[in-house]
Formats: C-alpha cells, structure tokens, sequence
C-alpha cells in the first residue's frame, strides 16, 4: 500500500527507474556510482563507513537505510558505524560553530 | 542482550512448530502475500541451463556425526543444542570407513555436527579416517575445546592427525559474535583459537590450518570474503594476537533457527528477496552439492547438511543408505532443490568452503 509521505521505502528499489527518463545521463551515473564504491586505496568497508556519514550529513533517509545495510555487509560493526556518523556530527557541528568567529568579529566591529 | 532460558532450548526442546521441517518447507514454498512472489529455485536453474542438477565428481564426504552441540547459536541450521540426543554410532561411522575404501577419489572428509567433538566415537573416528589417508576437516566451534577439561587437549589431538580445523567466528566484535552466538562466546573462542595458535595452528610454516568461518550475524548478504578477511586478521592479531590462514564467508540459509529468526524480526520477504535478486549463475554452476555427499547421524544419505536439516533425502534412485553405498549411481542423481538453494546462489555464492566465485 502506497504510504502518505514524502519518503516511501519501496521507492528505495525504484532508483534505478530514473534511467526511464534520461537514459545516457543515468548510465553514467549509475557506471560512476559502481566505479566509485569499488575497493581502491580504500577499502569496501571504508567506503561503506564514509558514504553512511555523509547520508547523515545530508540526512537522506533512503541512504541512511541502504547504508546501514551494506556498512554491516561490508563487516562493520556498531561502534565502527556510530563512530562515523560522530564524524559527520563533528563537521556539521564545527562547520556551523566556526562561523562564531564570524559571529564574533561582526559583534566586536559594532561594539565599544 | 538478554538470553532466556527459552533460548537456550533448540526449536525442538521448545516444540517450536518450524522444528517441523515439513512446515519449514511449507513457509518456503508459500505463495506470497506481500506481492513479491520468487520463481521456483528449479527454474532458475534451468534458465542457467543447469537442470537436473548433477554431481561434477564426489571429493568430499560429510559427516554429521550429531546435533549435539555446547551452544545453541541463533542461527544454527542444524537446531543443535545440549538438548539434543541425536548421535551417529560407531556402526554408522564404520558404513563410512568402509564407503570411503571403495572411493579413493573422496579425498576429503568433513566432520561437523552439532558439536563433532561431543560424539562418544568421534576421536576413533578420526584415528580411522587418518589411517586411510585422507585429509580431514573438522568444523569445531571453538568453545568446546575450553568447556571442559576433556576437551583440553583437542588442539594437540588435531595436530597429530593433520587435521584442518574450520572454526565459526562471526565478528572480531565481542558484541557481534555474542548477539548470534551467545553470552561470552567470543571470549571463550579467542582463548580457544590462542590454544590452536600455540599448537602451531595458523602459524606460518607449520603446515596445519585454521580457517575461520565468517557468518553475518543478521539477515544480510557477507560481503567480499578478501576484504573480510583482511579485516579479521588486522584486528585479531592487533587486539588479541590471533593468528589463522582464511576467512570463509558463508551465508545464512533461510531454514531452521535462522528462518525463525527471519520470521520474528520481520526479515524474512526482504532477505529472500536480496537471496533471489542476487542470484549469479557462475555460483550456481559451484555449488557445493556437486562435489559433496552429506550423511547424517543415522547414515542417511543427502545432497548437503542443509538437505540434511530439511529431512529431503538424496532422490530415490540413489541409494538412500551409507550401508548400500555405490559412488557410481551416486554420481548419477540429480540433486534435490528447493527454495532455501538460492542461498548458496547470491552474489559470490556460499558453500561450506566460503565463497565460490
Ligand atoms: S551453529 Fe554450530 S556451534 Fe552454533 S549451535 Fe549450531 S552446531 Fe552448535
Ligand atoms: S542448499 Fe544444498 S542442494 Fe541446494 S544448492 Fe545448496 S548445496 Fe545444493
């Protein structure tokens, strides 16, 4: 049964759907998005582990899902996936507090 | 996490209705209600080209000498357990002696259970099969070496008839291993492996293997066996000094305690789907039941220790007995199928040697 919200999970399994609209575009995307999460000078899980922060940075419910799936295929464990997306909290978290010097600097330039 | 008594009793000690395994097949063979129905596991196969599915050449035979075992894993196939009795005799094991001198070609003889080791018979066993040369494999779960003193020196009994020991360890997280395979397990493991270890096993140069079996401990796909692999023996050797030669990743079959499992946690549509949407023709050509002839405790014969824990006996053609074994119309059954085969079929394919592609 289709779900009243903006996010269903079924739609999850539909992503490669997108290819009916535009179809060069979505191959090379999805060739790239394989390349990509290939062991390298990284390895599956470490890659697994950065792509799981960044669905929490970008707070993509369908990546978070697929994410945490594929983290724990790849070998991960609890701590490994909690510690990454602490990683993702930091940069957001120290992103959003650096901007203070800003912040500070524009109250110090209007203050006596 | 919590382990209740309850847990500790195989399906059958808890009259479950999946120790049943005529309901177990029922369940697999269900038409679905959730709108994703999977094509019969024979089609596939024959789309492969690969139907009747016959033997390449029996190497191995595989013994399950019962289903006792120290532990009752979550996602044991076999519903082992201290609660069950089921064991292979001596008389049994010497039907298999005396199968294997009329097949010199069956090189390899695998011993699992249950726990091998708590068979009455299962040191003569080895001593026999040793005799006869062939190479053994006994899949032992590790705790049972430190469950009690007789066990002790297992680790020294093993290195004296060359045996291969393949071990289940399914993380190098205490937390992942214990979720599946019960409170402590891990540490108690990790003290048994160093005993291997100072035996020589899994130590360069000293010609006796250990290979650790990886299991995901939930209702997912393992991933690449050489990177799991890498990551076992970085962490092992960094955090507990552990050495071993290699990682097997075999994945869960959706039957007996893991499919209950599956069905408790709401697992089960989407992990057959990932076993079906994953199914790679190359694996299916490898399965294992092509090369393996499985016996069960009471000397029945089977295509796999999965078939085994279904109760689906080899066809009737083939003799169903080890006492009325014949290599030659062995070779010449066509293996037995159903649904739970998609197991061994996904992604890099899963047998009990790991990965097959
Ligand atoms: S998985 Fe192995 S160790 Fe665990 S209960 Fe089953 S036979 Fe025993
Ligand atoms: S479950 Fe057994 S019979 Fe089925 S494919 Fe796997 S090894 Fe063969």
């Amino acid at each position: 049964m289709e779900k009243n919200t903006y996010y269903n999970p079924a739609d999850l399994a539909k992503f490669g759907n997108v290819t009916e609209w535009q179809a060069e575009m979505g191959r090379k995307f999805f060739d790239y998005y394989g390349e990509v999460f290939k062991e390298g000078a990284l390895t599956e899980r470490e890659k697994s582990l950065i792509a799981l922060a960044v669905a929490h940075a970008v707070q993509c419910p369908y990546c978070i899902d697929a994410y945490t799936s594929d983290s724990l295929q790849k070998g991960a464990d609890e701590a490994q996936m909690m510690e990454a997306v602490h990683v993702a909290v930091a940069i957001k978290g120290g992103a959003a507090l650096v901007h203070s010097v800003q912040m500070m600097n524009k109250a110090k330039e209007l203050s006596m | 996490m919590e382990i209740s008594a309850n847990q500790r009793l195989s399906l059958t000690g808890r009259h479950h209705p999946l120790a049943d395994t005529g309901y177990q097949l029922t369940v697999l063979n269900a038409a679905q209600t959730s709108g994703a129905a999977w094509p019969a596991f024979g089609s596939k196969l024959r789309e492969t080209g690969l139907l009747p599915l016959r033997p390449t050449g029996i190497s191995t035979l595989q013994l399950n000498v019962g289903k006792m075992c120290n532990q009752t894993c979550k996602h044991c196939h076999v519903d082992a357990g201290p609660d069950r009795t089921e064991i292979m005799t001596r008389e049994t094991m010497a039907l298999c002696l005396e199968a294997l001198r009329q097949a010199p070609d069956m090189q390899v003889v695998d011993l699992t259970g249950g726990a091998p080791e708590m068979n009455p018979d299962f040191r003569w066993l080895v001593e026999q099969v040793s005799a006869l040369g062939r190479q053994i494999i006994v899949r032992c779960n590790l705790t049972i070496i430190v469950a009690n003193k007789k066990y002790h020196d297992l680790p020294e009994f093993f290195a004296r008839h060359r045996v291969r020991v393949v071990s289940s360890l399914p993380h190098f997280s205490a937390a992942r291993t214990d979720a599946q395979r019960g409170e402590g397990v891990f540490e108690r493991s990790i003290r048994a492996l160093k005993m291997l270890n100072a035996v020589g096993y899994g130590q360069e140069g000293s010609g006796l293997t250990l290979d650790l079996v990886y299991n995901p401990s939930g209702a997912f796909l393992p991933g690449s066996q050489a990177g799991l692999e890498r990551d076992f023996k970085q962490r092992l050797r960094r955090e507990h000094g552990v050495e071993f030669n290699s990682l097997l990743t075999i994945t869960n079959l959706p039957i007996s305690r893991f499919l209950d499992y599956l069905l408790e946690s709401g697992n089960y549509a989407a992990y057959m789907d990932k076993l079906v949407q994953g199914y790679n023709p190359a694996a299916a050509a490898n399965v294992m039941c092509r090369s393996t002839l499985s016996v069960g405790w009471d000397g029945q014969l089977y295509d796999c220790d999965f078939n085994q824990m279904l109760e689906l006996p080899v066809e009737a053609r083939a003799p169903r007995h080890i006492r009325d074994f014949n290599l030659a119309r062995l070779q010449e059954r066509s293996i037995v199928l159903n649904q739970h085969c998609y197991g061994c079929t996904a992604g890099a394919g899963s047998s009990c040697g790991g990965a097959t592609v």
